[in-house]
């Protein structure tokens, strides 16, 4: 079941000089439970439409929905509220909040959402478990490594229960044995709770194991690969 | 969780708090000190003229306190001072005969007010006799004794011991004179005070002038707490009211006999409110660009904050907390530095002597005694948090109108 449309989705910047078409007509259906990677090379487009999906940036044209709402009929407050409930982030840089903790960073996005205090503590502790940071709970972000960094970031893109993951080069910064682990936990959590992931991605090791690999060019889709 | 993120944002960058969070102490620390200094100062003065000029409360006719003439007495004192002592917080009474006399000594002369006392009463109405720095209070055993103050000594070139001719009117109008002797010389922080006034004992200035023994033209009340003064007057007023609407007496509170006082409180409060008002108006622009620059410099974590679903209201109460608690932070440590500042100083006194002649002229004490309510605390905490509250707009919106999608891009 398709839980994310996109249709003709155009972006275009410097419109009114040199119009550049970061998105050219796109459109895209992704369905529950995918581990996508969207690849292509630098200015092709992939932040731009992940920023397009997630409701960071609006379209010049076309739509996005998802699982039937249009994201452009949510006014700033409501769309804000939405990503908050529907939709989790992965940053290349990792974008943890520095002056909290492992088990606070995941927490505040369960404390965003209203979710009371105890049902909180039951969530994070088997989150961090899973991505193997039970250890690290009390250390904040800079006395973790990349890839340690990356993982509380899955875990709290995954403790909002999203209905989707978005990931920008989640790999871009880690070493090899970083980004393979990294790379094992979000499919493990893709096979496990049926987490949709779509990621942008440079990263061979990525592409090995997406099981669907759509291909961006000038903006356009350029090709797709189901495995 | 907000709480926590903002209070640990504001020490992401130490130094620049600690200069913010001092900058915002000293600019408190002077506002409260200064206010400290020049309450204490009106307080004293208050508490000098009510302990050594004018008590809490003082009764006269109407038409005395319109012209000062020694004809205009209150009848049937005795009724009257048996009323006010029934009331509660009276701490005593004094009746006095005032007369306006010319002051002479073999060289010189001097328009005064003389002051006719029972002695014993004015020890609980006034502290006349700790200011005296010569001679004795009344105690010489010779006949008509006079307290003068050592600014008419040196005007009259007199000392103790010395002859004063006082020269006044008795009741029919008609001048008579009488020879005083110096028995003491006082001296108070207030030289107007010093060079108007003069004392001796009632029955001796009711014989000088052929006044009845009994006659009063002033009765001074002093209240336990100078607080109740206004209670006092409005209870005293129900209680003779009838005297009062027939014109026999008028009750006043020290306030509105010499109106000088109270305006000298008032001012002293709104000048310190403005003083404070303008040091945090200076601060603020200091707190509005330390936190443009933690915003600017945070720009892609505020964007990855928007990213995840953090909404524009507590992005604003994020940063409207960090204001209000690197504001506070520094209010607290010019709090903490001036009750230090003021303990210490309102305990050792501030030593003006080398402008004593200046203050006294103004009925200032050339010791100060800085002193202060917790209230003005409480309210300068107020306007803290009022100052941090405005401060934080500017940077809270420049926040909230970051694109995220930009914003975490930015290096």
């Amino acid at each position: 079941m398709s839980i994310i449309k996109v249709t003709d989705l155009t972006k275009i910047y410097n419109k009114t000089r040199v119009p550049v078409y970061a998105l050219n007509g796109v459109s895209l259906e992704f369905s529950e439970g995918e581990f996508t990677a969207i690849v292509g090379p630098s200015g092709c487009g992939k932040t731009t439409f992940l920023n397009m999906v997630g409701g960071l940036d609006k379209p010049s044209s076309g739509a996005v929905e998802i699982s039937g709402t249009n994201l452009a009929s949510l006014k700033p407050g409501q769309l804000t509220d939405f990503r908050l409930h529907n939709i989790g982030f992965i940053f290349q840089a990792y974008n943890l909040i520095p002056v909290l903790t492992t088990k606070e960073n995941v927490e505040f996005i369960l404390e965003l959402q209203g979710v009371p205090a105890g049902e909180r503590e039951k969530k994070i502790l088997p989150l961090l478990e899973s991505v193997g940071l039970s250890d690290k709970l009390n250390n904040r972000p800079n006395e973790l490594s990349g890839g340690q960094q990356q993982r509380v970031a899955v875990a709290r893109a995954l403790a909002s229960s999203p209905k989707f993951i978005l990931a920008d080069e989640p790999t871009a910064n880690l070493d090899s044995k970083s980004a393979d682990s990294l790379l094992d936990i979000m499919l493990k959590m893709n096979e496990e709770l049926k987490v949709t992931f779509i990621f942008s991605t440079h990263d061979s090791r990525v592409m090995k194991k997406a099981r669907r690999i759509i291909t961006f060019e000038d903006g356009k889709v350029a090709g797709e690969e189901i495995r | 969780m907000l709480n926590n993120i903002s209070w640990r944002n504001i020490w992401r960058n130490k130094t620049r708090s600690i200069v913010l969070t001092a900058s915002v102490a000293i600019g408190l620390f002077g506002g409260i000190f200064s206010f400290a200094f020049y309450n204490g100062m009106a307080e004293q003065t208050i508490d000098n003229s009510i302990s050594t000029e004018i008590s809490n409360i003082q009764i006269h006719n109407p038409k005395f306190a319109d012209n000062q003439e020694a004809v205009y007495g209150i009848s049937e004192p005795e009724k009257v001072i048996a009323g006010i002592r029934s009331v509660n917080g009276v701490k005593g009474t004094a009746s006095r005969l005032l007369i306006n006399a010319m002051a002479a000594s073999a060289n010189s002369s001097s328009g005064i007010l003389v002051k006719g006392v029972d002695p014993d009463e004015e020890l609980i109405i006034s502290n006349i006799k700790e200011k005296i720095t010569e001679g004795s209070y009344f105690n010489t055993g010779k006949r008509y004794p006079a307290v003068i103050s050592s600014k008419l000594a040196e005007k009259l070139k007199i000392g103790v011991n010395k002859k004063i001719i006082l020269t006044m009117q008795n009741p029919q109008g008609v001048i008579s004179g009488a020879a005083f002797r110096v028995a003491g010389i006082f001296k108070t922080d207030n030289t107007n005070f010093d060079e108007a006034v003069m004392f001796v004992l009632k029955e001796d200035l009711a014989e000088a002038t052929g006044f009845d023994p009994a006659y009063v033209n002033e009765i001074a009340v002093r209240l336990d707490d100078p607080d109740d003064t206004k209670a006092v007057v409005t209870e005293l007023g129900s209680k003779f009211s009838s005297d009062v609407s027939a014109g026999k007496i008028i009750i006043r509170g020290w306030y509105e006999i010499n109106p000088f006082l109270e305006m000298v409180s008032g001012m002293t409060v709104q000048m310190s409110v403005i003083l404070i008002i303008i040091i945090l108006c200076a601060l603020m622009f200091g707190i509005v660009n330390t936190m443009l620059m933690s915003v600017l410099e945070r720009v892609r974590e505020i964007g990855m904050l928007m990213a995840i679903g953090m909404n524009g209201r507590k992005i604003f109460v994020m940063i409207m907390l960090e204001t209000i608690y690197l504001s506070l932070t520094g209010g607290a440590a010019g709090m903490l530095l001036s009750i230090i500042a003021i303990s210490v100083t309102g305990y050792t006194g501030i030593d003006l002597s080398f402008l004593a002649e200046g203050l006294n002229s103004y009925g200032y004490s050339s010791y100060i005694f800085p002193a202060i309510s917790p209230f003005y605390f409480l309210m300068t905490s107020v306007f803290v948090i009022i100052t941090a509250v405005l401060s934080s707009v500017l940077p809270a919106r420049r926040a909230l109108k970051l694109n995220p999608a930009e914003a975490i891009r930015q290096n």
